[in-house]
């Protein structure tokens, strides 16, 4: 992982940058700058707006104000430039599975305009990058998730882009698969000096992955920083989690004057305590629901987490939002 | 068995049908179109059917028949006539399928008619189209009973009946029609066989340009080369000229193997191969990019599958395939005039029946090109760079 502290100069820049569907903001607003070489990750729920945000950056869709430059091409009076400069995969799988792996690659770079001396080399090295030369010319429908996900990352380098975009690279593959992305993107990273804009909503991927990481919800951005300092900003180096009844109705209050405690929360029923000594601390919470005849289910402690992360910028967490209805991207409705 | 399974199963595809808007229109929206399309399609009286009148005569037979002509002209409106001098150039015409018919009144006919001599005037009919010709054959051996009937004239008091019409005796010889066929008989399926071509050209259209364009889009594949450098024009062209070439291929495909079926005679011939080609070329290239005009903005998958069969009475049926558009109302004749079906299925009726060669299909070619490029214009304006 490149470190984001080297990296000086700009690929991607973010100037409130918004998008309105009717009456929907899908994004309200949103600025930031990406560093070149970096991956930079952009996470949030279903329907926070990553996915509307990745279209608008990679000229899909119009916004509806505020501008960005991609590469240094304005996305919106220069779009053909950034089309040039930018590979994408889409959260869709959108390789042709009536082809074969390497007619889908012929293809893009053909519509690339690739010199045709150095397409099947580039296909070949490609294809072998991403652990696919063994079925380079079987038709992609028989191809798993994974595999395509994995042609379609192939695919997007056909023509060398200097800035890669993938929205939810992962989003429906099993664990091996999702790990293989990953170590891919590592590679990438390592071999290709791309700059690397993801969107996901899974913490341990965005921890992974990541130089830094901007937190999207509702269409904003409510923080952007490295992981490492993400956690840091959260009071408390670590956290306890606890479930209880029979509890009185100061018992919240009650913990908060317990020692070393800097913040409670209880989110649906589960009390999230963050303290700078998580085993000292299940010591004292222990002893005051033994006095206060409070029934304790379940005490855990780990160290800050992204969800922490998540759960203190926008006060939910992100794994009740994932896969929720109510929480859908609902943009194509507005087409 | 379960009822309320079934009525689950009810219950789920009651809901899906009258939340497919598409689906219902088309449900009840084909029959009726097919009920008023097809209802009007075939057995119509045939009108304004374009005929030839030589008259190398000028004699007062000659004088009738124009006046009947005309009338026939004016009033129920069968055909209309142009009159040629020189019989050549109207054969020239009749054989390039401008005119269905040719009434040739020969020199001598009213000296014939004196000397009842068989007078003869000849109906020269291009039998490829029977159903127009017949209508106008009807109109003429009216017209000749009128001629070969007695005059009528105003009786003044005092005088008496001519003799012939008191007798009922015939005045002069009676004058005969004499039916002329330019081609050998045409059998229905050779009839057909334009309209087959013209159908498989349209279905590959449909297929290609409609059902799987849409359901690529549904399933995602577009977005993966929009958001390369690909231009509108670029895309729009390239989609056509696929589909068109597979259209061509279909409607190779079915034109020998048709050709072979029905008959059609040296169906190898080099130059009718090579006006063949461009005719199904051109076909092909309309229909593809009409078909890409009517899908550009749609996006559900069910709408090319529920407007298939509409489109297919809309658009077959009044090209003249089945029944000459001779016999249309005016509605249905306005549909013939836009549809590029009417074009190709004249285009290849002339080549694949009456070998016409280039002078009977130009300006087919012209108007299917000029549809091409209209379709293709407006799909690249209409065309959503964006998602």
């Amino acid at each position: 992982m490149a470190s984001a502290e080297n990296t000086t100069n700009t690929a991607i820049e973010v100037d409130k940058l918004t998008k309105r569907f009717g009456d929907f903001v899908a994004v309200d607003g949103v600025s930031f700058d990406v560093h070149d070489g970096e991956v930079f990750g952009l996470l949030g729920p279903n329907g926070a707006g990553k996915t509307t945000l990745i279209r608008m950056l990679t000229t899909l869709t119009l916004p509806s104000g505020g501008t960005a430059k991609v590469g240094g091409h304005d996305i919106i009076k220069d779009a053909t430039a950034v089309r040039n400069t930018i590979g994408v995969i889409p959260q869709a799988l959108t390789s042709d599975p009536e082809l074969t792996a390497r007619e889908n690659m012929l293809f893009h770079a053909k519509i690339y305009g690739v010199d045709s001396h150095e397409r099947d080399a580039l296909i070949n090295r490609l294809l072998a990058l991403v652990d696919l030369e063994k079925f380079a010319d079987v038709l992609v429908r028989n191809f798993s998730g994974g595999m395509r996900r994995r042609l379609e990352i192939a695919r997007g380098l056909v023509h060398s882009p200097k800035i890669l975009f993938l929205d939810e690279p992962t989003t429906g593959l099993d664990p091996v698969s999702r790990t293989n992305v990953w170590e891919m993107i590592h590679r990438l990273q390592d071999e290709h000096h791309l700059t690397i804009l993801l969107t996901t909503h899974y913490m341990d991927e965005a921890d992974r992955l990541c130089d830094r990481i901007a937190i999207v919800d509702h269409g904003k951005l409510a923080a952007l920083d490295t992981p490492t300092r993400l956690k840091d900003s959260v009071p408390g180096t670590e956290v306890v989690e606890a479930e209880f009844s029979n509890a009185p109705a100061d018992w919240l209050e009650q913990l908060k004057r317990l020692p070393a405690v800097i913040e409670v929360k209880d989110q649906n029923g589960v009390v999230h305590i963050s303290s700078h000594d998580g085993p000292g601390l299940v010591g004292a919470l222990m002893d005051v629901a033994r006095q206060q005849k409070v029934t304790v289910h379940r005490v855990t402690v780990q160290g800050t987490t992204l969800d922490d992360v998540f759960l203190h910028y926008t006060g939910r967490q992100l794994r009740d939002e994932v896969g929720s209805g109510a929480k859908l991207d609902i943009s194509h409705l507005y087409k | 068995m379960r009822f309320y399974r079934i009525y689950a199963i009810i219950e789920r595809d009651m809901k899906k049908f009258f939340r497919s808007p598409a689906l219902m229109v088309a449900s009840m929206v084909l029959p009726l179109v097919q009920l008023v399309v097809l209802g009007y399609a075939f057995g119509g009286q045939i009108k304004n059917v374009h005929i030839a009148l030589v008259d190398d005569d000028h004699g007062a037979e000659a004088r009738q028949i124009r006046a009947d002509l005309d009338a026939v002209a004016a009033g129920p409106k069968t055909f209309y006539v142009s009159e040629y001098s020189h019989l050549p150039d109207a054969m020239l015409d009749l054989r390039a399928g401008f005119v269905k018919a040719i009434v040739y009144i020969p020199p001598d006919l009213s000296q014939r008619v004196l000397r009842a001599d068989r007078p003869r005037v000849a109906f020269i009919e291009d039998n490829t189209d029977n159903f127009a010709v017949s209508g106008v054959f009807e109109r003429i051996q009216e017209i000749q009973t009128d001629l070969n009937g007695p005059e009528i004239a105003a009786i003044q008091p005092g005088e008496t009946m001519p003799k012939g019409l008191a007798t009922g005796e015939r005045l002069p010889a009676a004058v005969s029609i004499q039916p002329v066929e330019v081609y050998p008989y045409i059998e229905y399926i050779k009839y057909l066989l334009a309209g087959s071509v013209s159908l498989s050209i349209f279905v590959v259209a449909m297929i290609g340009g409609g059902i799987v364009f849409i359901d690529d889009k549904a399933r995602g594949l577009h977005e993966g080369y929009l958001a390369t450098p690909i231009g509108k024009s670029d895309l729009i062209l390239g989609l056509i000229s696929a589909g068109a070439l597979k259209g061509l291929m279909a409607g190779l495909t079915i034109t020998f193997i048709g050709g072979l079926l029905a008959g059609i005679e040296r169906i190898w011939d080099p130059v009718r191969l090579f006006y063949l080609i461009i005719v199904l070329s051109c076909t092909a290239l309309a229909m593809i990019s009409m078909m890409f005009l009517l899908m550009v903005r749609v996006n559900d998958p069910l709408v090319p599958r529920a407007i298939f069969g509409v489109l297919n009475t809309l658009l077959f049926f009044p090209s003249g395939a089945i029944y000459p558009t001779e016999g249309f109302p005016k509605w249905l004749r306005a549909i013939s005039v836009v549809d590029p079906f009417t074009y190709a299925v004249h285009a290849l009726k002339n080549l694949l029946l009456k070998n016409t060669g280039l002078p009977g299909i130009y300006s087919d070619i012209g108007i299917l090109l000029l549809f091409s490029l209209l379709f293709t214009t407006l799909c690249v304006a209409l065309f959503q760079r964006q998602l």
